[in-house]
């Protein structure tokens, strides 16, 4: 309980003076993710159940793992901006919403160093 | 934050049943939710019928008709009975628009008028607009003007003028933000279509000098940005407006003005 006036509680701590660009940054990964999605789909459904042996052979040549390496970049960006927007929705607690955008912020960007270091293992070791 | 039931002192409880008026053949059943901060008691939902031979044809008809025949305690917000002051805003028969431009036979079966969703209620079928229209002063709506003033007016084209049609019709009844998803969990910070539609007349009119200091004080995650074009508002808006378009507009100047 605080004698807040309405105009103090809608003014809060002001305009952040950001947005615009995870707004630009959501919309390119989505735009990317159409050519892209169906790139690794080609190339992944050629090696999929054909046996260890073909996934590393396929892996190995640079086009199949430049694109499932921009296909898994861009693929958890535009995973963590959109369950971002779900968390800022959803979560009003200032502590849980906080704890849970550090989770989605960490998470999703370590899972994409895993997904691309994978690739390049295999691009580059087989 | 999102509610998905609500919280005690608010579930709703069966009313009274009013008796029905003698004599009339053409009746209709209109359930009214009912509240009143003065008798701790939970909301309910009144029932009431109406002889619709002696009723015009407008909700806000069937209210008055409650208020001065049946039931004076009946308490609801009305003034110009023609759709130009935004008084009467209420959720009849699931949508949120204006009693008194609402037609009766536009609903199918019984009449069921709720006040409109998610705001805090002052009584009955009048919800709490303060922070509604706080939010509606936070985006400066007046236009600003750093050259000094023409001896005259400050002109504008008949083109320019143009740009303001679809904007400056709204009456500021609030069924747009109350029928907005993100404005129920975020109204906190999330200033809502209505205070956007506004927001946009001011940065588009040719005659307002502001424009970078309006989008500015827009540009933020839950100001501008907590609306994902989910549309209830352009659906919901009783004097057939689009604030989701005005909001998008908004977003395509903060892009323009970042690339």
């Amino acid at each position: 309980m605080s004698f807040l006036t309405d105009y103090k509680r809608v003014a809060g701590l002001g305009s952040a003076k950001s947005g615009t660009e995870h707004f630009i940054e959501q919309r390119l990964s989505a735009i990317a993710l159409i050519p892209l999605g169906v790139a690794f789909l080609y190339t992944f459904i050629g090696a999929l159940g054909a046996g260890h042996e073909t996934v590393i052979e396929t892996y190995s040549r640079p086009i199949p793992a430049l694109i499932a390496i921009m296909f898994i970049w861009a693929m958890f960006a535009h995973l963590r901006m959109g369950l971002q927007v779900v968390i800022e929705d959803y979560i009003s607690g200032e502590r849980a919403r906080m704890r849970a955008l550090i989770i989605n912020a960490l998470i999703w960007r370590g899972a994409a160093i895993v997904g691309v270091f994978a690739i390049a293992k295999i691009a580059f070791l087989a | 934050m999102v509610e998905l039931a609500l919280p005690k002192n608010s579930r709703m409880t069966t009313g009274k049943t009013w008796p029905k008026p003698d004599g009339a053949t053409n009746v209709r059943k209109v359930q009214i939710y009912r509240w009143n901060p003065d008798d701790g008691q939970n909301p309910r939902l009144d029932t009431y019928f109406v002889d619709m031979d002696s009723c015009g044809p407008m909700v806000l008809d069937v209210l008055i008709k409650i208020k001065n025949e049946i039931d004076p305690t009946l308490t609801f917000r009305r003034s110009c009975r023609e759709g130009i002051c935004g008084s009467c805003a209420m959720n009849i028969d699931g949508i949120n628009t204006l009693a008194c431009i609402y037609g009766l036979d536009e609903i199918k079966g019984d009449i069921k008028i709720y006040p409109l969703p998610h705001m805090s209620v002052v009584k009955d079928l009048i919800p709490d607009l303060t922070h509604f229209y706080a939010q509606h002063a936070s985006i400066m709506p007046w236009l600003e003007t750093k050259t000094n003033r023409p001896a005259k007016e400050w002109r504008q084209s008949i083109d320019d003028r143009k740009k303001l049609d679809g904007l400056y019709e709204c009456v500021m009844c609030a069924s747009c933000s109350t029928s907005c998803p993100s404005y129920w969990w975020n109204s906190d910070r999330y200033l809502g279509p209505a205070a956007l539609l506004h927001a946009y007349r001011w940065i588009i009119d040719s005659r307002d000098e502001a424009t970078g200091a309006r989008l500015d004080e827009l540009e933020d995650p839950f100001k501008l940005y907590r609306c994902h074009t989910i549309m209830n508002c352009a659906k919901t808006c009783p004097k057939g407006l689009n604030p989701a378009k005005a909001i998008a507009e908004i977003k395509k100047m903060m892009v323009e003005r970042t690339i």
